[in-house]
Formats: structure tokens, C-alpha cells, sequence
């Protein structure tokens, strides 16, 4: 059986044929309010159940909760904001009950309706501290956090259009890999976060949980992130060859997650596994320094994390270090692995990376070869 | 628009005092710091279980069908 989703509850805001007619008639009159990329696809992800049990931004009451104690104010784990900045100067006229017509500002099109159930102000510096744990500038989601408007809205959406998808092939909601995780008969699913290129250390960690569940589900994090990073079209079809030469056939389901990084390490982890856990995961990997960044979280903090949450309903699976060793004549891990420095290569994803900008091939106890090779054949496989 | 707020509300629940004594050298030398937390870390467990035990997968006969037919159409089912 599939995990149930978050809170007991799959969201379902997505509005059925009658609902949008009767909405799209009377959306004239309903004044705007423009969103960017960032918030647009949160409100997708919300509408189809990626953010059970939320049904759409965060009132006061929730916000409160989360920053502080990491649950919704029903108690249920809930560990990163999802939040809607408006100016004082957007909001204008507009009061708690109205409703309002989220655009998304890229594509300039109404993507949702929207009942204002609050209007509240919010401490950034505070939320950074609590959710990034520094108010360091230089973490990448703490400049963001600094960059948004004075004022929060809370309250219902419902979707009326979704927004372009590049990924349309690669992209699957809750309810499609729940009935798909039935039809291939899995019971148990390990979910992997991922906003990387595959190296050898990934693929031994993902084929380590494989061999204890029915199926992997493999979720590239496509949206915004680091310059540095990897493009997403280079993930995807660097994960495509892994599977195709590297994996049994039906053992593994590829699709994407429309979210941001939000670089929270620990925080970041937990949410990441509740996302999971909505798409029918039962378990989910949780490797070193989980949606870090520079040095501002602990090696291990993102699992140490999970010990406060007995309540989440998807199972942390915790990995060291994989690195390959000579001795053992391939990839291992610092709990079963015996030999000494010497004799192991360790796997980093920057120098991984830097070999990869300078047009060199990674050496094949770090990358599978023809990973290599399909990396290599993009200009520039790194955000800029 | 609302003042800041402290999230944190506590009640109050009885146990016997027998149980309480239990827990109390149960928990001893554990990372847990007072009996009051670890009943509350056992409490969540324990209702989140019962609580997801009586749900059922939301989706019709009729919205599996559909959903099949796309899976078969992007490749995820043959």
C-alpha cells in the first residue's frame, strides 16, 4: 500500500469544468494580483496535492506555528512556510474575504482564484533565522527571503490554468504515481530527491534502498536554483541513460517536482519528505548535508532532524559518504567499507562539476560513462 | 492585520502517577527531557497512526482509467 498522503488528506483545488466556466466568466471584475515563477508553481503544487494538507497559503495561525515549531497549527509536521508576498501598494482597496485573481507575471495569464482570509505582516530577518538558521546575505535563501514584499496573504486557491511545462513528459501529480505505484504492484517506494547530475555515489545509494523496497522514485527538484547548478534538461537526460543502461526495467519511475531549492537544510529535508510522501513514497533518502549549502548546516543535521517528528508517516532512510574503493573493487560506504584512506576515491559533485566544465571526461569510478558522455554534450550543462 | 504571536499552547492531560513513575526511569539516560515529552513524541506516533488508517485513495474507477491511459501514453505503463 502507498503511503497515504500528508495530514490524511490528498488536496484536490483544481477547478472541474463547470467551476472554471462559472470563474473565467466573472474574472473581469476580480481584481489582480501578479505572482512570479516562484509562488506560480507552488500554487500548481498545491492545487494537485503535492502540499497536502495545505489548500493554499498560509494564514497567520500556520505561519506562527511553522516558524516556531515546525507544525501547522493542527499539529501536523510541517517544517518550510509556503507563502504569498504582496507590497502594501498590490493590495490596496482589498480586504480579508475578498477574492482575487493570482496571474502568473511570466506568462501573463490568471492561474488561480484566490479568498483573502488574512493580510499579516512578517519579521524577515526572524524567518531566516528560524528557517535558514542565519541571517547571513550571502545564503542564497536567505537573499531571496530579504528581496520579498512587506506583507503576507493567507487563504483557499483554486487552479484555474496551469502554467507551460517544458516538462510535460516528465511530470506527474500525486494521484497519477499513486494509481501508477499500484499498477507496477509496488508496495513499498523509495523516494530521491535530487538537483544533480547522477555520479556513481548516487546511484550506490539509490540501488542500496532498491534492493529493500518494490520500486525507486527518482525526483529531479526542476525550478529555480544556485548558478552553478545543473540545468534541468541536463539532469533529466542525464538520469534517462543512467536508467536505460543501469537499472532493471520497471524498478524505476522518473518524473519531475516544480518546487524551488530553498537551500534549508534540515528544515528543507523534512519538507522534502512530506512532498514524497504526498506522491505515494513510503520511505525517502536522506544523504549528507540534505539541501545544504556552504557551510551553514552540519554534515548530518538534515537527518538528526527526523528524530523530532515520530508523527511524519514516511520513513527517513539515512546514508553516509559513498565513495568507491579499490580494495573492495567498487562503490561502498564508510559503515561497511574497512580499508584506509588510501585505497578510496571520494566522489565530489564540485570537482565532478569542474572536470565537466573544462571539457573533461569524469573517470568512470566517478561517473558512469555514458552519463559522461551525455553531460558532455551540452555547451553549457551549468546554470549561469 | 495581525501582532506577533507565540504558537506554543500546552494543556493539561492526567495519567496515574504509577504510569508517570514508569516513564519517568524509562526514560532516563534517553534523549528525551521530561516524561511530558516523551508522551507527547509517543502520542503524536500513535495518533497520526490510527488517524491514516482510515483513509482511502481518493481517486474514482473512472479517474484511474483516465490516468492509465496517460501513464500508457507517456511511457510509464505498457
Amino acid at each position: 500500500m502507498v503511503s497515504k498522503p500528508h495530514g490524511g488528506k490528498l488536496i484536490n483545488k483544481v477547478a472541474n469544468k463547470k467551476e472554471r466556466e462559472k470563474i473565467i466568466e466573472q474574472i473581469d471584475e476580480i481584481p489582480q494580483i501578479f505572482v512570479n515563477k516562484i509562488i506560480a508553481v507552488d500554487i500548481e503544487n498545491i492545487a494537485h496535492g503535492i502540499l497536502s494538507p495545505l489548500e493554499g497559503f498560509m494564514t497567520y495561525e500556520d505561519y506562527i506555528h511553522v516558524l516556531n515549531d515546525m507544525r501547522l497549527s493542527n499539529d501536523v509536521p510541517w517544517t518550510i512556510p509556503i507563502i504569498l508576498d504582496v507590497s502594501k501598494e498590490e493590495i490596496k482597496g482589498l480586504k480579508e474575504g475578498d477574492e482575487i485573481t493570482l496571474v502568473s507575471k511570466e506568462e501573463n495569464k490568471a492561474i488561480a482564484i484566490m479568498r483573502i482570509d488574512e493580510i499579516y505582516s512578517w519579521n524577515k530577518k526572524e524567518y531566516a533565522e528560524l528557517i535558514y538558521k542565519t541571517d547571513d546575505i550571502n545564503h542564497p535563501g536567505v537573499a531571496k527571503t530579504m528581496k520579498m514584499k512587506e506583507l503576507l496573504i493567507g487563504g483557499e486557491i483554486k487552479l484555474i490554468n496551469h502554467l507551460e511545462n517544458p516538462y510535460e513528459k516528465y511530470t506527474l501529480w500525486p494521484i497519477e504515481t499513486r494509481v501508477l505505484f499500484n499498477e507496477l504492484g509496488w508496495r513499498t517506494i523509495v523516494g530521491f530527491q535530487t538537483r544533480n547530475a547522477p555520479h556513481l555515489g548516487h546511484e550506490y545509494v539509490q540501488k542500496a534502498a532498491l534492493t529493500f523496497v518494490d520500486g525507486l522514485f527518482i525526483n529531479p527538484l526542476v525550478g529555480w536554483k544556485k548558478p552553478g547548478d545543473y540545468k534541468d534538461e541536463v539532469i533529466l537526460k542525464a538520469y534517462e541513460t543512467l536508467i536505460k543502461y543501469y537499472f532493471p526495467r520497471r524498478s524505476v519511475v522518473l518524473a519531475i517536482l516544480r518546487t524551488s531549492m530553498r537551500y534549508a537544510g534540515p528544515r528543507e529535508a523534512i519538507f522534502h519528505a512530506i512532498m514524497r510522501k504526498n506522491f505515494g513514497c513510503t520511505h525517502f533518502i536522506v544523504g549528507r548535508d540534505h539541501a545544504g549549502v556552504g557551510n551553514y548546516y552540519g554534515p548530518y543535521e538534515a537527518q538528526e532532524i527526523f528524530k523530532y517528528f515520530p508523527d511524519l508517516g514516511i520513513t527517513p532512510l539515512f546514508v553516509k559518504e559513498a565513495f568507491y574503493c579499490h580494495k573492495c573493487g567498487g562503490m561502498t560506504s564508510e559503515k561497511i567499507c574497512p580499508h584506509p584512506e588510501q585505497y578510496r576515491i571520494h566522489i565530489s559533485g564540485t570537482k565532478i562539476r569542474e572536470m565537466i566544465k573544462n571539457k573533461t571526461r569524469p573517470p568512470s569510478t566517478m561517473m558512469r560513462p555514458e552519463v559522461a558522455e551525455v553531460i558532455l554534450q551540452f555547451d553549457n550543462p551549468f546554470i549561469t | 492585520m495581525q501582532s506577533k504571536l507565540k504558537s506554543r499552547k500546552y494543556t493539561t492531560v492526567s495519567i496515574p502517577t504509577t504510569l508517570y513513575n514508569r516513564i519517568k526511569n524509562l526514560i532516563k539516560d534517553t534523549g528525551f527531557t521530561s516524561v511530558s515529552s516523551y508522551v507527547i513524541y509517543i502520542l503524536r506516533e500513535i495518533v497520526a497512526a490510527h488517524e491514516e488508517a482510515k483513509y482511502k485513495e481518493p481517486y474514482t474507477e473512472e479517474d484511474k482509467k483516465r490516468i492509465i491511459e496517460k501513464l500508457r501514453k507517456l511511457g510509464y505503463l505498457e
